[in-house]
């Protein structure tokens, strides 16, 4: 719940540089924030303002824009089940319902164990396999009942954490090709 | 039956590991690149005009002429949208996931033929594994010198950046997708400009375009435009992705020949759709995704030909999905499902879009839960009117706009068709004080 670690700062300042106009690396950078703490702290985007030299408003007024970042904390993993047409017409509903019993949280809600926050969401376009969810943006189809119970098992045992990492850690892949230089010991050579 | 034709976009998704280099250079990857940079710019872009491409980001609109439009200043930027999300819309998802390079290799043929030296792919957001291929492959492009400086000799030079998406529907939208790559809310642009050839990202003159339509800049530099154009009819050329939903025995993204294959092809063909599931009975279908108008059965015939659905059908392919609906789905439930959608996913910018979509949920709720009136059905006409003035049954192609973007005239086509078609369903919803379908 603080600000972004020296690494991060590093990092964010790399990101920075692949773009003409600093301001496009604002949405990337709460990204890494939110991968950071698993939601963006108050002081996480008066970071992020500081280093695009933007207002804390500029800042939270995009991130308050989009539904996958979060201003307040959520569970490490964020079970966000499909209610959409295709899944809709394949029991979305009926497994939300029953998602919200197993797991004891109504949509919008975290278990008391800070381990699960369930949401409804809208057509996550793996409608193929409907009725489908995402956790931690990692996707499950063809779900039923039974099977989100072994799920939630699952992630519950740890089973799952290299499949699905914890809330906020999009791509684990980084962008190193075209960064500028730097010297060792991690200062950058202008 | 549907034709037989080589796919071209979906060729290589079912290769092991399609997605690595080394997969897309065992299949000639990058030589359309190579063979490009060799020709004069005018000239790739002559190919693409030829090939007639017609965009298969949901607009329609050809990559050839789009390209043509720009604005003549520097820089010129290249966008490439991989923000799918519209419902029951997952062809674009499967082509990030399982073959990134291919999309890599035609932003670049695109990025030389327009002349930009900074491209961006933008995913949406929850793509975590599709952001991971992605920006791997980006990698991978740099390491193998296809991306860059000088590539290939040639003296072309662009740098290639993968943007991530953070959720939201209106992002998908080109202008509202400019607005998000550079860090702000993603509110569509109000018009004029019309295009972003004119005015784009950070002002500049910009080409967006599909992540489908950029996955068929390969083949077209390779085989040649006129070899695109044979492919389909003289208004559809090539082939297209289109995902098929619902409620069918094989739900998935099929690529087919367009013009000369049909929607009952889509829908029934074994090798397709194969068929309405339990051996139902198909109600209808959403031929182009949640903004589309719907089709009844005795549409299933038409051809997969955008000029077509539109002029005769008052529809449109749209996004490329289609979503059948059986005897046992409920039309209000699955028109109210879609609107509820829009109504989350407006920007507010605009009064009929923000208001128009929140009553119409709201009546639509009540009617599906039994507590609708005789008079909803006409009050639900009249807000599609105030969003969409004009709109009708059976449906017109364009509709009317009232607001910034296409959005706001995408709520009225699932409660217009839905209310069109099955009207009595809506009566017995009001006369029984519930859903029929339980
Ligand atoms: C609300 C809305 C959502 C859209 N979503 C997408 C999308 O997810 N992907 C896409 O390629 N085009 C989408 N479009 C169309 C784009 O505005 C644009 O026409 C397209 O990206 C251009 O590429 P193309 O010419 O290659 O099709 C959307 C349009 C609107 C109005
Ligand atoms: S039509 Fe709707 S989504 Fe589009 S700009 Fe207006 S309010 Fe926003
Ligand atoms: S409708 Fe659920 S994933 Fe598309």
């Amino acid at each position: 719940m603080a600000r972004l670690t020296p690494e991060n700062v590093q990092r964010a300042r790399d990101t920075i540089s692949l773009y003409p106009v600093a301001r496009s690396a604002l949405i990337p950078l709460l990204h890494m924030a939110q991968e950071q703490d698993g939601w963006l702290s108050e002081e996480a985007m008066v970071h992020v303002a500081e280093l695009l030299e933007l207002t804390p408003a500029e800042v939270y007024g995009t991130a308050s824009f989009y539904d996958m970042l979060f201003t307040e904390p959520v569970g490490r993993y964020l079970v966000s089940i499909c209610t959409n047409i295709a899944c809709l017409l394949e029991g979305a509903y009926e497994l939300l319902e029953h998602a919200g019993s197993t797991l004891g949280v109504r949509p919008g809600s975290t278990t008391p164990d800070e381990l699960f926050t369930l949401e409804e969401v809208e057509c996550i376009a793996d409608c193929g396999r409907a009725p489908c969810l995402a956790v931690n943006w990692r996707f499950f189809g063809d779900v039923t009942p039974d099977g989100f119970d072994r799920l939630v098992a699952r992630l519950r045992a740890g089973e799952l954490s290299d499949e699905v990492p914890p809330h906020g850690t999009l791509s684990r892949v980084r962008r190193t090709v075209g960064l500028p230089a730097r010297a060792e010991g991690g200062r950058e050579r202008r | 039956m549907t034709t037989e034709v080589a796919p071209i976009v979906t060729r290589r998704l079912a290769a092991q590991e399609p997605w690595t280099l080394q997969s897309y250079l065992s299949d000639g990857g990058y030589g359309a690149l190579r063979k490009a940079l060799t020709m004069p710019r005018q000239e790739v872009m002559a190919e693409v005009d030829r090939a007639n491409l017609l965009g298969r980001g949901g607009a329609g609109f050809p990559a050839g002429r789009k390209w043509s439009m720009l604005r003549k200043a520097e820089p010129v930027y290249l966008v490439v949208n991989g923000d799918e999300s519209e419902p029951a819309t997952f062809k674009d998802h499967l082509l990030i996931e399982r073959d990134p390079h291919q999309i890599v290799e035609g932003t670049l043929i695109t990025a030389y033929a327009i002349g930009a030296a900074q491209a961006f792919i933008y995913v949406r957001g929850e793509f975590a594994l599709g952001l991971e291929r992605m920006i791997q492959a980006v990698e991978d492009a740099y390491g193998h010198g296809v991306i860059g400086a000088n590539i290939f000799g040639s003296g072309f030079s662009v740098d290639l950046v993968v943007h991530p998406g953070a959720g939201a529907y209106i992002c998908g939208d080109e202008t509202a997708l400019l607005e998000s790559l550079e860090g702000k809310r993603g509110f569509p642009r109000i018009k004029p400009p019309y295009y972003p050839a004119a005015i784009g990202l950070y002002g500049a003159p910009t080409v967006v375009n599909n992540v489908e339509t950029m996955s068929n800049i390969p083949w077209i530099v390779l085989n040649g435009g006129d070899a695109f154009a044979a492919l389909g009819t003289e208004t559809a050329t090539g082939t297209r992705m289109f995902a098929v939903a619902g409620r069918v025995n094989r739900p998935g993204a099929y690529e087919v020949e367009l013009g000369k294959n049909t929607f009952r092809d889509l829908v029934y063909d074994p090798k397709l759709g194969g068929g309405v599931r339990d051996g139902r009975e198909l109600k209808a279908f959403v031929p182009g995704g949640a903004s589309s108008f719907w089709f009844g059965p005795e549409r299933l015939d038409f051809s997969l030909d955008e000029s077509k659905v539109k002029g005769e059908g008052g529809s449109m392919m749209g996004s490329g999905s289609v979503i059948v609906l059986d005897d046992t789905t409920c039309a209000v439930r699955a028109a109210w499902r879609l609107v509820r959608f829009f109504h989350k996913e407006s920007c507010g910018q605009c009064t009929p879009c923000r208001e128009g979509s929140g009553w119409l949920e709201k009546i639509m709720r009540r009617i599906e839960s039994g507590h609708g009136r005789p008079q909803d059905l006409e009050l639900l006409m009249d807000v599609c009117d105030n969003i969409s003035p004009g709109v009708s049954w059976p449906s017109r192609w364009p509709p009317n706009m009232t607001t910034i973007c296409p959005l706001g005239p995408s709520i009225p086509p699932p409660v217009v068709s839905s209310l069109g078609m099955f009207r009595d369903e809506y009566l017995v919803h009001v006369k029984e004080g519930g859903c029929p379908f339980g």
